[in-house]
């Protein structure tokens, strides 16, 4: 930028193509990434001429029956517990909202507990509740516990929980960002709250809530792994499990990592897809010069015709009629 | 208003039946407060234009018509019905949501920021009320949209997003979608303050010609020429009284007060 202001003199004023900037070079940049590759090249040079880790086994065990079960149980912990968050967090997010002094009690409650304690204590505590509770439920129709909270149950519970205090805050916020006017606006029309609330907010919530809860589903993958505390029978449970029988405790737990990187970045992927959608259908904004607007119309693909008229900058009387 | 007036003559009910009786409104904001017993009363068929200086409590009061705001003291009545609360023998009782809901049904508001709904198509906006509040079905609803869209020179924009359109546009949509309710009584909170003054005029023409269809209407503008020509009483409000009220020609014509007059000196 410096190095432009004494070209910019009256003899080198002879039009835009005369002004010739030299752009600023980033000296440091090129030190540190020389740095950064040297210091790689060490590391994998270190781990792969290692001569105590067997590359080969960890070739032929990526797709061992336990470990592939173990997979399919993280699948399906992370999405059950995901689910069961995000329906959690909708409901305390809105008694969180409420006028009702006892809901908010509640659910400030709910998110104080839950947030304010490790994750992994929580599975623990909900693995041994049987220790504090040896019964559930009523007289004749009561169960053991040990029979009801089986070590995936406890899991489920745990992170299902957990989740559901997180995505709470998650969604209060969405439901926070979006302009009173709109609430208003459908009252005014005599829209009951819970009306307003699924018709009205909550659809437009979603362009805050989407982005941070792509986030919470990675972050949620990756947590699952601590139900091998308790023996839950997922990846990491699986990958211990097989590696403890005959000393690849490393190399299985390289098996686990691969499969782990797998799901977080098939989530990652599934996470820009869905946030790309969701721009390109909020981008019905014609006066809005967001830079996600300008994203979403740099992604819109031509072939949508529904798009197409939108982008284009018609003027009022060519646009298509009622469909 | 020579219909409106008809209109009213139609019903046969005489002097006697108001649309909106306000007694004695008082609200506060903390230690502000905004309406110092406000009384307000609208005919039916009549339109009000409601004058006064930022801040003097016009929108609240308006607020306060349909229960968006809740009154700390007085009673507001429209079209006979008790606003927000039920009296039964010796005691008042404040009505559950649900009733209020019921109640803003026949009430359509027009906002100054027009407040469409975004993620909706204009069609969408239209019918959502009627469809979801009053059950009408789809079909029907979509017939009286289209007419009524039409109505507000907008047949051609049922499919468009609110965010495509002109400020004025959204703002007919707006009074298309309250409309769409069939309320007995519109309010509108300076429906034309956030337009370009290019266009003012058709979103004035909207609300000149359901005045000349017998609606009744409160209005807060700032648009004098629309007061004079419209209104049937113009109530000049500041600093959370009604300092002035009566026909266009008196109030703006013949102003008594001198608030009014510094007011309306500064604004024509
Ligand atoms: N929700 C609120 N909380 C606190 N104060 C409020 C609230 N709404 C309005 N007020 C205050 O009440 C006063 C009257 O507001 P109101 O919106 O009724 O005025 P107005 O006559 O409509 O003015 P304008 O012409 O600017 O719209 C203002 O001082 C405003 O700051
Ligand atoms: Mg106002």
């Amino acid at each position: 930028m410096t190095a432009a202001t004494p070209s910019r003199t009256p003899t080198a004023a002879t039009g835009p193509g005369a002004l010739k900037a030299v752009p600023v070079r980033h000296y440091g940049q090129w030190v540190a990434g020389a740095v950064c590759v040297a210091l790689l090249a060490l590391l994998v040079r270190a781990v792969a001429t290692n001569e105590t880790i067997q590359w080969d086994v960890i070739g032929s065990r990526i797709f061992f029956d336990a470990i592939l079960d173990g997979l399919v149980t993280t699948i399906w912990l992370t999405v059950a517990s995901m689910v069961l968050g995000v329906v959690g967090g909708v409901v305390v997010a809105v008694m969180r909202l409420s006028d009702n002094l006892l809901l908010r009690s509640i659910s400030g409650a709910f998110v104080w507990l839950f947030r304010g304690t490790p994750v992994l204590v929580q599975i623990l505590i909900w693995f041994n509740l049987a220790l504090f509770f040896p019964q559930l439920g009523f007289g004749s129709l009561s169960v053991s516990t040990n029979d009801l909270i089986t070590p995936f149950t406890a899991a489920l519970l745990a992170l299902a929980l957990n989740e559901a205090a997180y995505m709470s805050e998650i969604v209060r916020g969405g439901i926070l960002a979006v302009d009173s006017g709109q609430r208003e606006a459908a009252e005014a029309l005599g829209m009951t709250g819970g009306l307003v609330l699924r018709r009205i907010v909550l659809p437009q919530a979603m362009k805050v809530i989407i982005p941070p809860t792509g986030n919470e589903l990675v972050t949620l993958l990756k947590t699952t792994s601590l139900v091998a505390v308790i023996g839950a029978g997922d990846l990491l449970t699986q990958a211990q499990a097989v590696g403890a029988t005959d000393f690849t405790r490393l190399e299985m737990l390289i098996v686990a990592s691969i499969w782990y990187l797998v799901l977080t970045t098939i989530a990652s992927a599934g996470q820009a897809l869905l946030e790309r959608r969701f721009l390109r259908g909020s981008a019905h904004a014609k006066g809005r010069s967001s830079v996600l607007r300008r994203i979403a119309t740099d992604l819109r693909p031509g072939r949508n015709h529904d798009a197409g008229a939108i982008a284009a900058p018609v003027p009022p009387s060519e646009e298509r009629g009622a469909r | 208003m020579t219909t409106g007036l008809t209109a009213e003559a139609a019903t046969g009910s005489g002097d006697e039946r108001l649309m909106v009786e306000a007694l004695g409104i008082h609200k506060s904001y903390g230690s502000l407060e905004v309406l110092k017993g406000v009384d307000l009363r609208v005919r039916p068929g009549e339109v009000t234009c409601l004058l006064g200086p930022s801040g003097s409590g016009k929108s609240t009061l308006l607020r306060c018509l349909n229960h968006l705001e809740r009154v700390d003291a007085g009673t507001v009545r429209i079209d006979g019905d008790l606003v927000g609360y039920r009296v039964k023998g010796e005691k008042v009782y404040e009505l559950p949501k649900h009733e209020v809901a019921h109640q803003r049904r026949g009430v359509g508001m027009v906002f100054q920021r027009f407040n469409l709904f975004p993620h909706m198509t204009v069609l969408q906006n239209v019918i959502e009320a009627p469809t979801r509040v009053l059950r009408q079905p789809k079909a029907e609803a979509r017939e009286r949209a289209r007419e009524l869209l039409a109505q507000v020179g907008l047949a051609d924009k049922a499919s468009a997003y609110p965010l495509q359109l002109s400020g004025g546009q959204q703002q007919r949509v707006a009074i298309a979608r309250a409309l769409a309710m069939q309320p007995k009584l519109m309010l509108f909170d300076e429906p034309t303050s956030a337009l370009d003054p290019e266009l003012v005029g058709e979103v004035l023409d909207v609300m000149r010609r359901l005045a000349a269809g017998g609606m009744t209407m409160v209005v807060v503008t700032h648009e004098i020429g629309f007061a004079r020509e419209v209104g049937d009483t113009v109530v000049f409000m500041d600093g959370g009284v009604v300092v002035e009220e009566g026909t266009p020609a008196d109030v703006l014509g013949r102003p008594q007060h001198e608030r009014t007059r510094s007011f309306l000196s500064k604004v024509l």
